[in-house]
């Protein structure tokens, strides 16, 4: 068992032809997801490394039938990209793109009410059910199968959390970045009600980091609904207040959104925070008694 | 990005504010004319990015062309510290000399993201001239709330839910609707993040100005804001930071003694933390980004070095798209350079590499003419780099 993406995953990848487009689409397919193609709107009809290319979103979902896409598109019309794969019904759109603007994005969620497709990112480094389907740009060679679900608003420190979690021998259900931005498509809480949902996570790592109130909207939704163990982690501890921490999405504003105050937060909903990042693994380990 | 208060009133009056009528100057000797234009009595206001000028000494009223040239000299120059600066400050190399209008109240009016309703955030107050942070702890219901619909911008209910919230009818109101609606459309039309006005004022015969004026944008939105980039005041930034932003590298000047160089911003920010965990600080956020290139990765250990607190680095770097081994040869090459240009590096060097190519990677370290102390896993990378600090 898994979320969001798995064997089932019929994949196209939106901005195919460009350079990261077609190196992440061979990436996902040599680990094993099935890749029916992609999207460049003026490139449709030809091929590239054996992946059919079409015009449009709409086009390439009536020909393969693609239940899940992957964008690469380049930040002035990633937006764009998203709309277009909403409209034409792609239930799981994953938006690699970092640097969309935020007003882009403010829309983005706007026009995306109403519609059944779900957008994973942007600026993430997308999904992973190891051993089925990766759906981003993350190194598989990481991951094993197991029973802990991995939610993150970063890429390599996911990475990080994942490395830590195989080397105590404790695979993974599905990892998934949601990503650095400030407005986001999924948010923690809908990852956790899907991991609650899924009978085989037995344990959850959530990292998050400062900027905003998300982590302390999941710390509630958490105390209430889930009875798994969880470990949290919280970067940016140490981040001075009013400047962005690479993330767009990480800063600490006006006295809110630190640190602190998420790891407070977790902390009285029962999540297991560790101050270190080296020691997410080891802590998950200890509460799983192995 | 930020810009300057005379910058955000400049693009406010394009979209039909009423700002005070102002000249920027930056030699004390054009202050007394425009003085006199005003009347004989003007207001002298430093322009830096950071806030608080009026408490550090750097908004001045004065009473006669004179007393400005004088107020202006003072100012102009001056390392003017405010809470914002740093204890070092930020120097003043222009000033806005403004005509001086008699205050009757003031209010507040601002538009920024709200993340959680994904929508920008209309706010007013008629606490005018406080933090809105404060009013927001101390009185929160003192605060006027409009969520903006992005794709209708501000209505003209809004406007008037506003005006007479903040206890206005007639003329006044009506100006009030009108600032209103010309600060949403300034902070949507050019990508703001954040617009203020603090104070808004209202004069003695009920007339509205934007008294002080903020306006920050977002950096990702810069290519399609020209005129607004275009505003960017590089002075205004550390040059380490500009150095780094042309390079494509996201850095960040702290004031501790441990040099970072990370990939990824989540796993940059977590280094920084466990540098302090175990007892020291990081000089520096920096993030050489997910597909570093030899080329960024050896620009950005000279800019960490550059930094003379700097005494010992840390560098942690789990590959994913970025490979190991090319992170590894871009520190290497600039390690070389250093050399070759006769000044060496000196402080020690510990890496922590993972993922992609790591074997290679660390082929390429333990080939190099340089001791690098190799760590396995961030606590032990964290603990060399402090203990290498005490020797």
């Amino acid at each position: 068992m898994s979320i969001l993406v798995g064997e089932s995953t019929r994949l196209i990848v939106q901005g195919i032809t460009g350079r990261e487009g077609l190196f992440h689409a061979m990436g996902c397919r040599d680990y094993g997801t099935e890749v029916v193609g992609g999207v460049t709107p003026g490139k449709g009809g030809s091929t590239v490394e054996g992946f059919p290319v079409w015009d449009s979103v709409e086009r390439a979902r009536r020909v393969s039938g693609c239940n899940a896409t992957l964008i690469f598109v380049p930040p002035p019309f990633a937006a764009d990209a998203i709309m277009e794969a909403a409209d034409a019904g792609v239930e799981l759109i994953v938006c690699i793109t970092e640097g969309i603007p935020v007003q882009d994005m403010v829309r983005v969620k706007a026009f995306l009410r109403g519609r059944d497709s779900r957008l994973l990112g942007p600026n993430c480094p997308g999904l992973i059910t190891p051993g089925q389907a990766k759906v981003g740009i993350m190194p598989g060679h990481i991951h094993e199968p197991g029973n802990v679900g991995v939610i993150s608003r970063s890429g390599t420190l996911t990475y990080e959390a994942v490395w830590q979690l195989t080397n105590e021998g404790l695979g993974q259900t599905t990892c998934v970045g949601i990503g650095g931005d400030p407005v986001n498509g999924t948010s923690f809480i809908d990852v956790l009600e899907l991991f609650a949902g899924d009978d085989s996570t037995e344990a959850v790592v959530l990292i998050g980091e400062i900027g905003g109130t998300a982590e302390e909207e999941a710390a509630a939704w958490i105390g209430e609904h889930l009875d798994i163990p969880v470990v949290g982690f919280i970067a940016g501890a140490t981040a001075p207040p009013g400047r962005r921490m690479g993330h767009a999405g990480a800063i600490v504003a006006g006295g809110k959104g630190t640190a602190a105050e998420k790891k407070a937060a977790l902390s009285a909903a029962g999540v297991l925070v560790v101050d270190s990042p080296a020691e997410m693994g080891a802590r998950l380990s200890e509460a799983l008694g192995r | 990005m930020k810009i300057h208060e005379f910058q955000a009133k400049g693009i406010l009056r394009r979209f039909g504010a009423r700002v005070p009528q102002g000249k920027v100057i930056d030699d004390p000797a054009q202050a007394g004319p425009i003085c006199e234009d005003f009347g004989g009595r003007c207001v002298v206001k430093a322009q830096i990015h950071a806030g608080g000028r009026g408490q550090g000494g750097g908004v001045k009223v004065a009473s006669s062309p004179s007393e400005a040239e004088r107020l202006a000299g003072e100012i102009l120059g001056m390392q003017l510290v405010t809470h914002q600066t740093g204890p070092e400050g930020q120097q003043v190399r222009t000033v806005l000399i403004e005509e001086a209008l008699e205050i009757d109240r003031e209010l507040y009016l601002g538009v920024t993201l709200d993340r959680a309703a994904e929508r920008p955030l209309l706010m007013a107050s008629r606490a005018g001239g406080m933090d809105i942070e404060e009013v927001a702890q101390s009185d929160p219901d003192a605060i006027l709330r409009e969520l903006i619909d992005p794709l209708l911008g501000v209505l003209p209910f809004q406007c008037r839910r506003i005006a007479s919230g903040l206890g206005f009818e007639g003329g006044t109101a009506r100006q009030i609707q009108s600032i209103v609606s010309s600060v949403v459309a300034a902070y949507l039309e050019t990508d703001a993040s954040l617009v203020e006005i603090n104070p808004l004022m209202v004069d003695s015969k009920g007339d509205v100005y934007a008294l002080d004026a903020k306006m920050n944008f977002d950096d990702n939105a810069m290519f399609r804001q020209r005129d607004v980039a275009e505003l960017r005041d590089v002075h205004e930034e550390n040059p380490l930071e500009v150095e780094a932003s042309e390079h494509g590298i996201s850095y960040i000047k702290l004031d501790g003694s441990i040099g970072c160089m990370v990939n990824g911003a989540g796993l940059a920010m977590a280094t920084m933390d466990i540098i302090k965990l175990y007892g020291a600080e990081p000089a520096n956020f920096l993030d050489v980004g997910g597909s570093a290139s030899q080329e960024a990765v050896a620009s950005a250990f000279r800019i960490i070095l550059s930094d003379p607190a700097v005494k010992a680095v840390l560098i942690n770097i789990f590959g994913g798209i970025a490979r190991t081994d090319r992170i590894a040869r871009g520190v290497v090459a600039a390690i070389d350079e250093l050399a070759a240009e006769g000044t060496p590096v000196e402080v020690p060097v510990v890496v922590r590499l993972e993922g992609t190519n790591v074997e290679e990677g660390r082929d390429v370290l333990e080939r190099a003419d340089f001791d690098f102390l190799v760590a396995d896993g961030m606590a032990t990378a964290a603990e060399r780099a402090v203990e290498a600090l005490g020797g």
